[in-house]
């Protein structure tokens, strides 16, 4: 029997392969989307997200059989009764940490767009230029102006809301209105503002969550249960936004429990045949045909098939011979924290529970600014009042300290930095094929370090972040580095970089492989540099831009 | 990034004395001594129940025996803490009641608001001196636990979450600056 066959193939229903399915699709391509897990169904599939507190069996706490299951994942939030089934369990994909590392993955359609952040900024010219101007790694192959139009395009798709500013390191775009912040927040950042002459500013969270209802999807109900899927399909993720628009054009296939193994090379053509897939739940093996190959599977997996796959070629498989395969991997280091408690503002309550925070945008490393480390930090925060888990050391037990509970405690504040990690070759995955995951595929080894630069903008990190807010008049500031493993970010990148020279980089400034044109890797796998803003909004940009130029390319039998 | 993610630094970095009880969630590597035997027999249950609520009393909104705080307590303690946490606070219970009933000649179950409330006080004043003086890495106080599981036990119910607070399942809209007075209850967050 011949193989099925496709216009292209989608690995990955994350944000990333959302998106290129959506393009694709509407650009009138037959599509296979590939999801190695289970499907998870907008609205009914969110088992948890219309239960109220009482009916989450501990309120919030972790089981102790829960945390012993999950020695990954109880490093971090993350490990949820909530939504504990969004996220990849550690036993049956394994990895080993030659160094500490957290990889924190959803393998399921949706991918971790059904969990992420949602904080959406743009990458600036500071950001594109900067290994160029520093002899860092390799130059980006594009500057923001390649970019900025499919900004546009991507934001108003997606729906982000925030502020315009002005400010030429964080460029402003096509926003719905930006939601509010606090009374307290917004006379910190007045205080701020004045007080480091504007070249400091606290800013409203940008954010892809609705303010204003688009086609198909309400508007923010303020629940902030976003991490639970929502019910309104008011926060962008693949269920809410991409699959539906891909879904309508009749031209999508959703494949899932597909995972896919390798991508099969024709060394004659240099072009990819398809796909190699195994059938996670049968374990049946299956091949696909396709024009182009998106790779969207996250940073590590699109990387890893690279790596399985024309091995009889290039030992380090697809996109190896520039030895930059699996190389560069990149992350958001944080978790320095600076908090306080302010005083006032007695007579003002929170109304609604705001899915977003305060943004504090980069400032070191600006204009006349120069530190004894390269690149910079942002931090993320918000305002509140304490509620009733809040010491009362003066109330004992009884009926003062219940009344006291019910009502709201003071104002607290507290922010954490998210720096740049500069890409260094040696931080690197590669396999280890003694150890193999559930599936019989050969597990990832990490091998990955923060470095000097990093280590010293985190001593920025912690002062300038105490330093705002005791300039703002918040009291009691406390600073702390509660500690930070490679990978925690949750933001994996670098390890299929773009660039301008197939001796040194992965993929074109179109997102080719350079050994392959008709492969393309949109996500964080393709980022030559991190910056220090959340990066899911520029593999956004990527992935249409990539997509248009891929039809083109194919209308003019290029590919 | 996500709000959960600040939240999470929020409760470690700040000032949120209980929340610190929080079961050793992120030490990474350390092996924990675990039992999933019931901590408290249901015999248990009542006493559990009227600790509960000497801590959050019903006032003119329910308290936590309502809420049925007792069960959640045990229940917790069966799920969520490691061995030597659940056999301390199993001891430490069956010594507040033996101490009880010795000083005032009645049982805890039963027992006067007064007197139990008197003694409570007591209790809790002995472990914030504890918890003030003690190391690290020494265990917490079983009343600092069994404190803290009756707060988080009644406000997270759905007569403390609805009743001694305000839950709003969709809020609907969001403002940074409404007005309060002293008085009126918080939002359940």
């Amino acid at each position: 029997m011949a193989n099925q066959s496709f216009d292209a193939i989608v690995v990955g229903s994350g944000i990333s392969g959302g998106w290129a399915a959506k393009e694709l699709t509407e650009k009138g391509l037959k599509v296979l989307l590939l999801e190695r897990g289970r499907n998870i169904e907008h609205v009914t599939g969110y088992e948890n997200a219309l239960k109220a507190p009482w009916e989450i069996p501990h309120r919030g706490r972790i089981p102790t059989a829960m945390r012993d299951a999950h020695p990954v994942q109880r490093r971090d939030y993350i490990l949820s009764e909530s939504n504990h089934a969004y996220w990849a369990d550690e036993k049956e994909s394994p990895y080993i940490e030659k160094k500490p590392f957290d990889w924190f993955r959803g393998y399921h359609v949706g991918g971790r767009s059904l969990m992420w952040g949602r904080q959406s900024y743009r990458f600036s010219d500071l950001d594109f230029e900067a290994n160029a101007k520093e002899g860092i790694a390799v130059d980006w192959p594009i500057r923001y102006a390649d970019i900025a139009p499919w900004y546009d395009y991507v934001e108003r798709f997606a729906g982000i809301s925030g502020s315009k500013e002005g400010l030429p390191q964080l460029p402003d775009g096509q926003f719905l209105p930006p939601m509010e912040l606090n009374v307290v927040e917004k006379d910190v950042a007045a205080r701020i503002r004045t007080h480091f002459k504007d070249q400091r500013r606290l800013i409203i969270g940008r954010t892809a969550n609705l303010t204003a209802p688009i086609e198909g999807r309400n508007d923010c109900k303020f629940r902030n249960k976003c991490s639970l899927g929502c019910p309104f399909g008011a926060y962008f993720s693949t269920q809410s936004s991409t699959l539906p628009a891909a879904v309508k054009t009749g031209n999508l296939t959703l494949r899932p429990f597909s995972l896919v193994t390798k991508i099969r090379y024709d060394k004659d053509a240099k072009r990819a045949r398809g796909v190699e897939v195994l059938d996670s739940e049968t374990g049946q093996t299956y091949e696909f045909d396709a024009k182009i190959v998106f790779l969207c599977a996250s940073a590590f997996h699109s990387a890893s098939i690279l790596m399985s796959s024309a091995t009889d070629i290039w030992p380090g498989g697809l996109g190896s011979s520039s030895g930059e395969l699996g190389h560069n991997v990149m992350d958001h280091h944080f978790r320095i924290s600076a908090s306080g408690s302010v005083e006032g503002y007695e007579d003002k309550i929170i109304f609604g529970r705001r899915p977003n925070g305060f943004y504090i945008p980069r400032f070191r490393n600006i204009g006349s600014d120069k530190r004894d480390y390269t690149r910079g930090f942002g931090y993320q925060g918000n305002a509140s009042r304490q509620g009733w888990s809040r010491e009362i050391a003066e109330l004992g037990v009884g009926a003062p300290l219940k009344e006291a509970l019910t009502e709201p405690g003071p104002w607290t504040i507290g922010m954490t930095g998210f720096g740049e990690i500069l890409p260094y070759h040696e931080n690197r995955i590669y396999f280890d094929k003694t150890v193999r995951d559930k599936w019989g595929q050969p597990v990832l080894v990490m091998d990955c370090e923060i470095k000097d630069n990093e280590k010293k903008m985190r001593r920025d990190m912690m002062a300038d972040g105490a330093e705002m807010l005791e300039a703002a008049g918040v009291k009691n500031v406390r600073a702390a580095d509660t500690g930070y493993n490679f990978g925690k970010g949750i933001h994996e990148m670098g390890t299929a970089r773009m660039g301008r020279d197939p001796k040194t980089s992965v993929l074109n400034g179109n997102n080719q492989v350079w050994e392959a044109p008709n492969v393309f890797v949109t996500d964080g796998a393709c980022m030559t540099s991190a910056a220090c803003v959340n990066p899911s909004l520029t593999y956004m940009a990527l992935t249409a831009r990539a997509a248009s130029f891929a039809v083109e390319e194919l209308k003019r039998r290029s590919l | 990034m996500d709000m959960n993610r600040r939240e999470a630094l929020l409760r470690l970095a700040t000032l949120l004395g209980v929340t610190t009880l929080t079961p050793q969630v992120l030490t990474a590597g350390a092996t924990h001594p675990t039992s999933s035997a019931p901590v408290f027999g249901s015999a248990d249950l009542a006493l559990l129940d009227e600790i509960a609520e000497t801590i959050m009393p019903a006032t003119d909104v329910p308290g936590a025996k309502a809420a049925q705080v007792g069960a959640f307590i045990s229940m917790m303690l069966t799920d969520c803490y490691d061995a030597p946490v659940q056999a301390a606070v199993n001891a430490g219970v069956d010594e507040l009641a033996t101490t009880y009933r010795r000083r005032f000649n009645e049982a805890f179950v039963g027992g006067s608001q007064a007197n139990r409330t008197a003694f409570l006080n007591e209790l809790d004043a002995e472990q914030k001196r504890y918890t003030a003086s003690k190391r690290p890495e020494q265990p917490h106080h079983y009343f600092r636990i069994v404190k803290e599981l009756s707060v988080l036990g009644y406000f997270s119910s759905e007569i403390g979450a609805s009743q001694a607070l305000r839950y709003m399942e969709v809020p609907g809209r969001f403002s940074g600056a409404e007005p309060y007075k002293k008085g009126d209850r918080a939002f359940y967050n």
